[in-house]
């Protein structure tokens, strides 16, 4: 009995010893591991887009992006229209972010003298610790018409002008360089160019970034249709670019077969075939402004 | 005869295992543990002042012999603009790679009593996965129960291999200050 006693004791005091020279490192990270801290994940893209199509960014609340995006002719006409730059197609934005997982957006397009409007809204959101949830999940809606004096002999009303586009934007970021998205579509044309087209079309994008250093990233969006008409020279979209960030601003220039910029158009009017060399030089740039009351000032740095 | 020698036993027992529990709160509580913090730091640079605050990092001081941890989650930094926030996370600091800040070292310049002592600690800070040894000297307030600590210290970003590009240079200071402030209570084991 004694001997357990003592056996107890010295156990007790090995084991106060050892802990006394415990690594006070190894006990604070125990004292502060913290179960349900949650960790987002930041920075899936650069920027609200991936080149043409809408990244799963989102702007937060208060801060107000100007955005300015050009898709010149085709490189393929070149010298004497300088590889297309004679000849611009522009869009003209403001985009705003409402709530933490809510945007909105307005543009006008020199194609087709459109004005659109979008809705964006961040279902959940890619992240680890508490929940463990592996992708960002982004609806996005849009709504385009189109302000080009009408022909003489047809009649076109506002309705007939309009074409919807639904999106599900998906993504996940796979590493620190490496983020991948795919984005159902439905694209809804009020108007179409033949009586047998389809007023609906389907469509499955994929958008990828790849950082090569900390500041510049290639990326790569293609869409391709599921119910294309095969009659009117119509092409999926294919795009390749560069992520150019300097703080407040984003740069993106890319080589691209669409002309339009918004969804409605460049997912389902691209008649220009890549592969061929009917590409067009393009780029966006886009810039943010914090106009909450917390801040006066541009972001910068 | 044998019951009288078990209960003696279990009693010297006892009071040896008392005597052991007692030790460390009848001389001293010597470790404390932060249960307040918030480390700061302020970039002052011609264009614009750059600031952020983190309330989620925590220490442990160990009075007897003053050896001072802190670890400082990078995330735990928080910017008035968003858009600050994620550049610092993804581009200078990479908290995906390097998610800790830590500081490992000794304390001395102070007795272990109530009292308000000017101290220094000099240890190792590792920040963006680069350790340097630093001195910092700072103020350590003891009351009877909770211990105060406060200290200012600037942080070169190129000695962390922190690395600005260019074409901002002249929107980021080289060098920040870095203010922290812990309020420590004493550290109890289960």
């Amino acid at each position: 009995m004694l001997q357990t006693s003592q056996l107890l004791i010295i156990l007790l005091f090995v084991s106060t010893h050892i802990f006394a020279q415990d690594d006070l490192m190894d006990l604070l990270e125990q004292e502060t591991q913290d179960s349900t801290a949650t960790i987002y994940t930041e920075g899936t893209f650069s920027s609200s887009r991936i080149i043409n199509g809408h990244s799963v960014e989102l702007r937060s609340p208060g801060v107000l992006e100007a955005l300015i995006s050009h898709r010149f002719g085709c490189v393929c006409n070149g010298i004497s229209e300088f590889f297309g730059l004679d000849d611009a197609n522009t869009r003209i934005a403001l985009e705003f972010g409402i709530a933490k997982n809510l945007n909105i957006g307005i543009g006008r397009s020199t194609l087709d003298k459109q004005f659109d409007g979008f809705i964006k809204y961040r279902l959940f959101r890619q992240q680890q610790g508490y929940r463990n949830i592996p992708l960002t999940a982004v609806f996005f809606t849009s709504m385009a018409v189109n302000s080009t004096e009408a022909p003489p002999d047809l009649d076109w009303d506002f309705a007939n002008r309009t074409n919807y586009t639904y999106q599900l934007l998906l993504a996940r970021k796979f590493s620190q360089n490496f983020s991948l998205q795919l984005n159902p579509t439905l694209v809804h044309k009020n108007l179409v160019e033949k009586p047998q087209d389809d007023n609906d079309r389907f469509a499955l994008g994929i958008g990828a970034r790849h950082k090569v250093t900390k500041r510049m990233a290639l990326t790569l969006e293609y869409y391709y249709n599921f119910n294309q008409p095969d009659d009117q020279d119509l092409y999926n979209s294919f795009s390749v670019g560069v992520d150019i960030e300097t703080g407040g601003h984003v740069f993106q220039l890319h080589l691209t077969n669409s002309r339009a910029i918004i969804e409605n158009g460049f997912i389902t009017e691209t008649t220009d075939d890549f592969f061929d060399g009917e590409m067009h030089i393009g780029f966006n740039i886009s810039r943010v402004f914090n106009i909450s009351k917390k801040s006066q000032t541009s972001e910068s740095w | 005869m044998n019951i009288i020698m078990k209960l003696s036993g279990i009693i010297k027992s006892a009071v040896l295992v008392s005597l052991l529990f007692a030790y460390p709160t009848g001389l001293w509580a010597q470790k404390y543990i932060s249960y307040e913090s918030k480390v700061s730091f302020f970039s002052e640079a011609p264009l614009e002042n750059i600031e952020a605050v983190n309330s989620s990092a925590s220490s442990i001081l160990n009075l007897e012999n003053g050896e001072i941890v802190f670890s400082v989650p990078i995330r735990g930094f928080e910017f008035r603009k968003s858009l600050m926030q994620t550049h610092f996370n993804e581009n200078y600091m990479e908290s995906e790679i390097y998610p800790k800040s830590t500081f490992k070292g000794k304390v001395s310049g102070f007795r272990p009593e109530p009292g308000k002592y000017s101290a220094t600690a000099v240890g190792e800070l590792a920040i963006h996965g680069v350790t340097r040894k630093v001195e910092i000297t700072g103020n350590i307030e003891i009351g009877p129960n909770e211990l105060t600590l406060l200290a200012k210290f600037p942080v070169k970003l190129e000695d962390h291999n922190i690395k600005i590009p260019k074409l901002l240079f002249s929107n980021i200071a080289e060098t920040v200050e870095v203010t922290i402030e812990f309020n420590y209570r004493p550290y109890v084991t289960n």
